[in-house]
């Protein structure tokens, strides 16, 4: 066998179903053994959508994602993908073709430093030189990207390893790992457990706050909230982690958080922080953010502890492990008087917009939650849309969430619906998006089409970008700068249908309510494009340098009169 | 914040491009090296390495901890932390003008055990060997005579072996 045919075996040693790629000059070998192979592959349209779908494939299934590309230009576009699963740590294992070993460093055709490049945005990255690494390199890359805090990790081939010539027995493909410089803290420490446990248990306002981590753990979050009856707050990346119809769910804190998630972390004593990395959008000024509370912080990564919050009782672990552990050494916490006051803001601020204008981003997203039952998978954009989507539209179940939270990807819903609908055969998936962002990766409409995909894209446009818009008015002073797009956007419906996909152009509430069910009901794919009012802004918001106390609450206000006292 | 200096050894997996990405991190976190050696450690496939930093001490916190994620690092030991023992060499060539200068400059290199690697007609190059306070006293003990150019190849630390703990003064004179 060569190269090529160890890599193909070896990906199916990983239990590899799907591969999304694109080939190209050097991966051409790669291209050639999977000809023959069982292995399934998704040819996408630009290789940024095969490193976004392989991550979608990922969140939606807890399974890493793989992703094809040729050297050069085909490996650079994969660089947004690839800093995208690292920055929400996503499983990702990226494999890149490279010009032969021989022509390396000497500016050969369609060659570039992929290794070096990569570097930063991944969670390791190799360049095998010898066609014996191969399948140690390749369980070590899955071993990586899945364990401890995961990430994207990327193999890149030069195209004569891939050619090269290897006998291999299947005992070769069982590689023990063997990487002393990576052992991951799974088990957290049982003294921090205790110390943790005792904070709980004198705290009066504490909230627990759940971030990306808890996708793994959501059967532990669900025990451990029931048991302790605390206040849930799940951040954007956290959202399905906690069924957010539950009453003890408070929503989302942050720059765009509910009201009374950010009042609670104003107002608390003490805060869990599990699987997340108070990223500046969920703390604002991080001396205003829980000024009062001690802070528990669980997470697998020890670099994030007091990275940018002081942590008081640091936990390193996996939250499978330690959740239920601290669970043992609690009962239910007697915080009725901390309910009261939560249970006010909740329902002095329950989510409400104004409709008293041309159609709004908001009651689309709110149709398709209600003709979806929740019942879906989200995935979204970046931008005002994908704010009003965390709001009102946040899903119940773990791994049904999908949206670029740390490196904010415009581009990433559209490929991350493709790599949910492959992680996910038979369910429907729904991508929320703008008219700025879907254009991004908009080219993804052929591979929909393609697999006939069961993706409902809808599209809140409103002419403009509409978050730089929103900061443009309220802290720009209206000065409009480069964020008009409807004198040149395309007529999406027409679009739609030119990649033979179902599409339709929406004006109007009574059409929007017409057609969203009858849409779902056929399945998709297909596309809606919702012509929104323009300068509908995003509230609450905390300003960019605010404390989360000093949120702009905008039409969240209760108007005077049904305003409880 | 105050600045603080540290000395950090990072044990490495010999694999191309581990230099690269600790490099890298040291620069993506806005931190500046002063200065950083590296050699083959006593396990073979093993490179140790030593930097010398400054920063703000969650900074240099943040960076060890970002140091223990790469897959390659081995153990990072902050030897600020602990008593250790650290030596610099440095190559320094000076200008002589004249016979009395060339005896002064025997007499001053023979205090400080610096030996004479390079005896030319219009300068003299020394090796030195010793802590970061002897070379920079060297250094301007020369500097009347004219420095023409110098090297030096950055600290290299180890722990003391007994592992007692860091005296003030040793902490000082890290400092």
């Amino acid at each position: 066998m060569n190269g090529a045919e160890v890599l193909i075996r070896a990906l199916e040693r990983q239990g590899v179903d799907v591969v999304f790629g694109h080939p190209g000059g050097a991966i051409m070998p790669v291209y050639d053994a999977l000809y023959d192979a069982d292995l399934r592959h998704v040819l996408v349209r630009h290789e940024q959508a095969g490193a976004h779908a392989a991550d979608g494939y990922y969140r939606a299934s807890g399974r890493p994602g793989v992703v094809f590309a040729t050297s050069g230009p085909g490996a650079t576009n994969l660089v947004t993908g690839l800093a995208t699963a690292m920055m929400d740590s996503s499983a990702v294992v990226a494999i890149t073709g490279n010009v032969p070993t021989s022509l390396i460093g000497t500016d050969a055709f369609q060659e570039a430093d992929v290794y070096g490049i990569t570097g930063p945005v991944t969670k390791h990255n190799y360049l095998v030189k010898r066609v014996e690494d191969l399948p140690r390199v390749v369980a070590e890359a899955f071993h990586i990207a899945t364990t401890g805090r995961p990430g994207p990790v990327l193999i890149d081939i030069p195209k004569d390893v891939q050619q090269a010539a290897i006998e291999l027995s299947d005992d070769d493909f069982d590689v023990e790992i063997d990487l002393p410089g990576y052992r991951p803290t799974v088990v957290g420490h049982a003294g921090q457990i205790r110390k943790a446990a005792e904070a709980i248990r004198a705290a009066e306002r504490p909230v627990l706050m759940v971030g990306g981590g808890g996708q793994i753990a959501a059967e532990q979050v669900m025990n451990f909230a029931e048991l302790t009856g605390i206040p849930v707050i799940t951040t954007l990346m956290g959202i399905g982690a906690y069924p957010s119809g539950l009453p003890q769910a408070l929503g989302m804190p942050g720059m765009h958080g509910t009201v009374t998630a950010n009042r609670a972390i104003t107002h608390c004593d003490l805060l869990i922080g599990a699987g997340m990395r108070f990223d500046d959008r969920v703390t604002g000024k991080i001396s205003r953010f829980a000024p009062n509370a001690t802070v528990v912080h669980i997470d697998i990564d020890p670099a994030e502890i007091s990275k940018l919050v002081k942590a008081h009782v640091p936990v390193v672990g996996d939250l499978r492990d330690v959740l239920p552990r601290l669970g043992t050494e609690l009962d239910r916490l007697d915080i009725a008087g901390w309910w009261e006051q939560v249970s006010q803001w909740k329902a002095r601020y329950p989510e409400r917009y104004k409709t008293d204008k041309p159609l709004v981003s908001q009651e689309v997203i709110e149709l398709l939650r209600e003709h979806t039952k929740g019942e879906c998978v989200v995935t979204t954009e970046v931008g005002q849309h994908q704010m009003f989507a965390a709001r009102l539209f946040p899903t119940n179940a773990p791994r049904t969430w999908i949206s670029s939270g740390g490196l904010g990807t415009m581009g990433f819903g559209l490929p991350a619906a493709i790599g949910a609908a492959f992680a996910r055969p038979g369910e429907q998936i729904v991508c929320i998006a703008g008219d700025g962002s879907i254009q991004m990766n908009i080219q993804e409409l052929a591979t929909i089409a393609k697999h006939r995909l069961p993706i409902v894209i809808a599209i809140a446009n409103n002419g403009v970008l509409g978050m730089v818009r929103q900061w443009q008015e309220l802290f720009h002073a209206q000065r409009y700068s480069e964020i008009f797009l409807a004198d040149s956007n395309p007529d999406f419906a027409k679009l739609a249908e030119a990649y033979g996909i179902e599409g339709h152009n929406v004006f109007d509430r009574e059409t929007a309510r017409r057609l969203i069910p009858e849409v779902l009901g056929r399945g998709g794919p297909a596309l809606l494009n919702f012509v929104v009012y323009e300068a509908e802004k995003v509230y609450p918001m905390v300003p960019s340098g605010a404390g989360v106390d000093q949120m702009l609450i905008g039409d969240q206000e209760p108007d005077r009169e049904e305003a409880p006292a | 914040m105050s600045v603080e200096r540290r000395v950090i050894s990072v044990t490495v997996r010999d694999q191309p491009g581990v230099l690269v990405r600790i490099a890298g991190l040291f620069a993506r976190r806005g931190f500046n090296i002063e200065s950083l050696s590296v050699a083959q450690s006593e396990t073979p496939g093993q490179s140790r390495t030593t930097f010398v930093v400054r920063g703000e001490p969650n900074t240099i916190e943040q960076v060890q901890k970002q140091l223990q994620k790469l897959i390659d690092v081995l153990k990072v030991v902050d030897h600020t932390e602990t008593s250790f023992v650290d030596r610099e060499l440095m190559l320094i060539k000076v200008a002589v003008r004249g016979p009395e200068e060339r005896v002064e400059l025997r007499q001053i290199a023979q205090d400080f055990r610096a030996r004479i690697v390079d005896v030319g007609r219009s300068a003299l190059v020394f090796e030195v060997t010793g802590d970061e306070g002897k070379m920079n006293a060297f250094i301007e003990q020369m500097s009347e005579f004219g420095i023409v150019e110098l090297i030096r190849t950055g600290r290299v630390a180890l722990p003391r072996s007994a592992q007692t703990p860091a005296t003030p003064a040793a902490r000082a004179k890290v400092a």
